[in-house]
């Protein structure tokens, strides 16, 4: 079990026991949740750089407020207003926010491995806030999160995730987090974007199969993922929207054949009436808004692995901070 | 006069695999002969001790990219060569997508030029197939063979359609001209960084299926068959096409591929997010190298060539799916097809016959040691250990996945018209 983590780019590398000690550190900050007075002096004098290079609303939005929450203060770096429009490199720019010296860089990028290219070129950790097709690590968390703190355990469930998996870097973090604790993987949608490269994505152990029948994947399920469809990013021809609807859409007919309690998760933003019938997405089986909560627990608890040790009173009093 | 004394002699075109000595006076090899023959005719001449050393002819590569005209911070005629010649080649093809495109006689004739002034090696250009490679009208052929074009392509990209190909051809059987084309169905390319696989979904990169490249040398075949020109497929690098070349060859046609030195040495798994290992055609997986190097082996492929593809740093710094396709190629290529030869996958006879006469009958030439011919000749040691850098490269650029890589075997002396264009 490391005592520290460098960077947090993929839920892949990740050992079971790491992702354990990382869910395990995001309860305390699940219960200050609660409380009516949130905010703590855990990362003061501390700087969170966001750099958001793909538009987001709400990871951004969790980010800033973790970090708010633990007293960081945040740098935030908007896409649209960037250089980037100018011409300027990823490399250039992340270096340039790196000068004015924030203590981690939380990053969007439209491009798969982008934060492994900038945390192999800064010494401060990045964080991947969700790359390209990639992973969304912090998201892998805290679907986690939610399974433990609904069901009870982690281990064993069985795990139905429905959409375009190909273009999903929520369904890739989810897949590689949840396979390490035994989780059996259901991967539904329509055919091209089920490739069955997938069944090897997380190694020979795992247990991932892929079903083209919505009513045979949900037979079972323990836990049911529902994935945006990212019409903005599909540069195949458009699957007819009203096929989606009848062969995918989650219904309250089709949930039923899921296990009485499973669970009904969504990433967000929800298209209600696409993807979702309302009415799943409003039941009591819905974690979407719980899904919301705990990403925030999840965040704080990585900001404080990434940048809190040192960060006590003492670190605080110390003199490079007295001369700036 | 120049003495090379003790080498053994490689020689494909003669099947010659015996120590020799070879005399050369001028720009021309004069003599051949057993150890010790030459010694009275060449006194006087300098001596070169080449005990312990493969000589063996020039070394062609039929497919590079040298930068030149507009390219120049990447590359330029005078580094290009350089690098080629520490590569051991004695003669390099520029592929024709410079700025302004190789596509007219006066293009042709300033590299050449140019390459007289400053080159190390043999510049043999290679015209666009199409003005501008644009893929519409054909370019002035016939106007850039005079001028010294060996072949036409539209590289970087397919001849647009098999209509245009088939005019190209038409007219370049005429002509006794090769026409190389960069086989890629394009639909099925757009936007993708690598091939597709289990490697570009765990990933989250966006694949081009193996069939890109195959379904493109399917109609290219076609239309050689239908003309009856001489056909070369460009970097070949999946089994599919490479049983398409199978084929034609069996029909009797004039079909002939090159596989380059990082196709039969790395494969889709090992391309994680370094744009040093993104090019196009992109590295495929371990079934098509170990069918490559099959053909290697057994006659199915033609040539080796580089297609170095220098790009200045800069521009690989970057997103992988931004950064531009392609590596450096010229001085690890001998290197890393020797390794091949250790493993027990290459006789060292046929390798050299894919460095020399291979893409020499490519071009319709002929490729040996033997007195009368040019004083061409490549030196190498099939022992020497040694590793390679980047930063020391002659390249302008330092786009090689290779650097920091472990050699046995090395370019140790490169002759070029008689005269010594690089020694190690």
């Amino acid at each position: 079990m490391p005592d520290r983590f460098n960077d947090l780019l993929a839920i892949e590398p990740l050992e079971a026991a790491e992702i354990a000690f990382l869910l395990d550190q995001s309860v305390p900050f699940l219960e200050i949740q609660r409380h009516p007075l949130k905010k703590l002096a855990t990362l003061r004098g501390k700087t969170v750089g966001l750099a958001f290079f793909e538009s987001s609303t709400r990871t951004r939005i969790s980010f800033t407020t973790a970090a708010t929450r633990l007293g960081a203060d945040v740098m935030q770096l908007q896409a649209e207003s960037s250089s980037l429009k100018k011409g300027e490199s990823l490399l250039d720019t992340v270096r340039t926010l790196d000068a004015m010296k924030p203590d981690c860089i939380v990053m969007r990028h439209a491009s798969s491995g982008a934060p492994e290219f900038v945390a192999s070129r800064l010494e401060i950790p990045v964080i991947n806030a969700g790359d390209g097709a990639h992973e969304h690590p912090t998201q892998g968390l805290l679907d986690a999160l939610t399974i433990r703190e609904r069901l009870g355990r982690l281990e064993g469930w069985n795990v139905t995730i429905i959409g375009d998996i190909l273009h999903s870097r929520v369904a890739r973090s989810n897949i590689h987090l949840l396979t390490k604790f035994g989780c059996r993987i259901t991967l539904c949608g329509p055919a091209m974007w089920l490739p069955r490269e997938l069944e090897n994505l997380a190694g020979e152990r795992a247990s991932i199969r892929r079903v083209a029948n919505i009513e045979e994947a949900l037979s079972g399920a323990d836990v049911v993922m529902v994935l945006r469809v990212q019409q903005e990013r599909l540069h195949e021809p458009a699957l007819s929207l009203d096929d989606y609807i009848l062969l995918y859409q989650l219904t309250p007919e089709r949930l039923r054949l899921a296990r009485p309690e499973a669970l009904v998760m969504h990433p967000g933003p929800m298209i209600r009436g696409l993807e979702i019938d309302p009415v799943v997405a409003d039941g009591t089986q819905s974690c979407v808004l719980e899904q919301v909560t705990n990403g925030l627990a999840v965040r704080m608890a990585i900001l404080f692995e990434l940048i809190g040790h040192g960060s006590d009173a003492n670190a605080e009093k110390d003199s490079s901070h007295a001369a700036s | 006069m120049l003495l090379l004394k003790g080498g053994r002699l490689l020689d494909p075109t003669s099947g010659t695999d015996a120590p020799h000595d070879v005399l050369l006076d001028g720009e021309r090899i004069i003599a051949v002969e057993t150890p010790g023959a030459l010694n009275g005719r060449a006194a006087g001449a300098e001596q070169i001790d080449a005990s312990g050393l493969v000589v063996a002819p020039g070394f062609i590569d039929l497919h590079c990219h040298l930068r030149e005209p507009g390219g120049e911070i990447s590359e330029t005629i005078e580094t290009g060569t350089l690098a080629a010649a520490r590569g051991g080649f004695t003669a390099v093809c520029p592929m024709p997508n410079t700025r302004p495109v190789n596509d007219n006689a006066s293009v042709t004739r300033s590299i050449l030029e140019r390459a007289q002034a400053v080159a190390h090696t043999r510049v043999w250009p290679i015209g666009a197939a199409s003005v501008g490679s644009h893929g519409e009208a054909l370019a002035e052929i016939a106007a850039m063979q005079k001028a010294g074009a060996v072949a036409v392509s539209d590289d970087g990209k397919p001849v647009a359609t098999a209509k245009l190909l088939r005019q190209v051809m038409d007219y370049c059987r005429a002509l006794d001209l090769p026409v190389i084309d960069h086989c890629e169905d394009v639909s099925l390319a757009a936007g993708a960084a690598m091939r597709e696989g289990s490697s570009s979904v765990r990933l989250g990169l966006r694949g081009m299926p193996a069939a890109t490249e195959s379904i493109c040398v399917a109609r290219d075949i076609q239309v050689a068959a239908l003309t009856g020109c001489r056909y070369h497929v460009a970097h070949l690098s999946t089994r599919a096409s490479l049983d398409l070349v199978r084929g034609a060859k069996r029909d009797g046609l004039r079909v002939t591929c090159e596989v380059t030195p990082h196709h039969f040495t790395m494969i889709d798994e090992e391309v994680g997010y370094d744009t040093n290992r993104k090019m196009n055609p992109p590295l495929g997986s371990r079934e098509d190298r170990d069918a490559l190097i099959a053909g290697l082996a057994d006659g199915a492929v033609d040539v080796i060539a580089t297609d170095h593809a220098p790009h200045e740093r800069s521009t690989k710094d970057v997103e992988f799916d931004r950064a531009p396709f392609g590596i450096l190629g010229f001085e690890t290529a001998l290197s890393l097809a020797l390794e091949l030869v250790h493993s027990g996958k290459l006789r060292l006879m046929r390798m050299v016959e894919l460095f020399t006469a291979g893409p020499a009958r490519v071009l319709g030439m002929r490729r040996s040691v033997a007195p009368g011919e040019p004083a061409d000749l490549t030196l190498f040691s099939t022992s020497h250990e040694w590793k390679y850098h980047v930063a020391d490269s002659a390249s302008k650029s330092r786009n090689s996945p290779f650097d920091g890589r472990s050699f046995r075997g090395a370019p140790m002396m490169t002759i070029v018209a008689g005269g010594v264009a690089y020694r190690r």
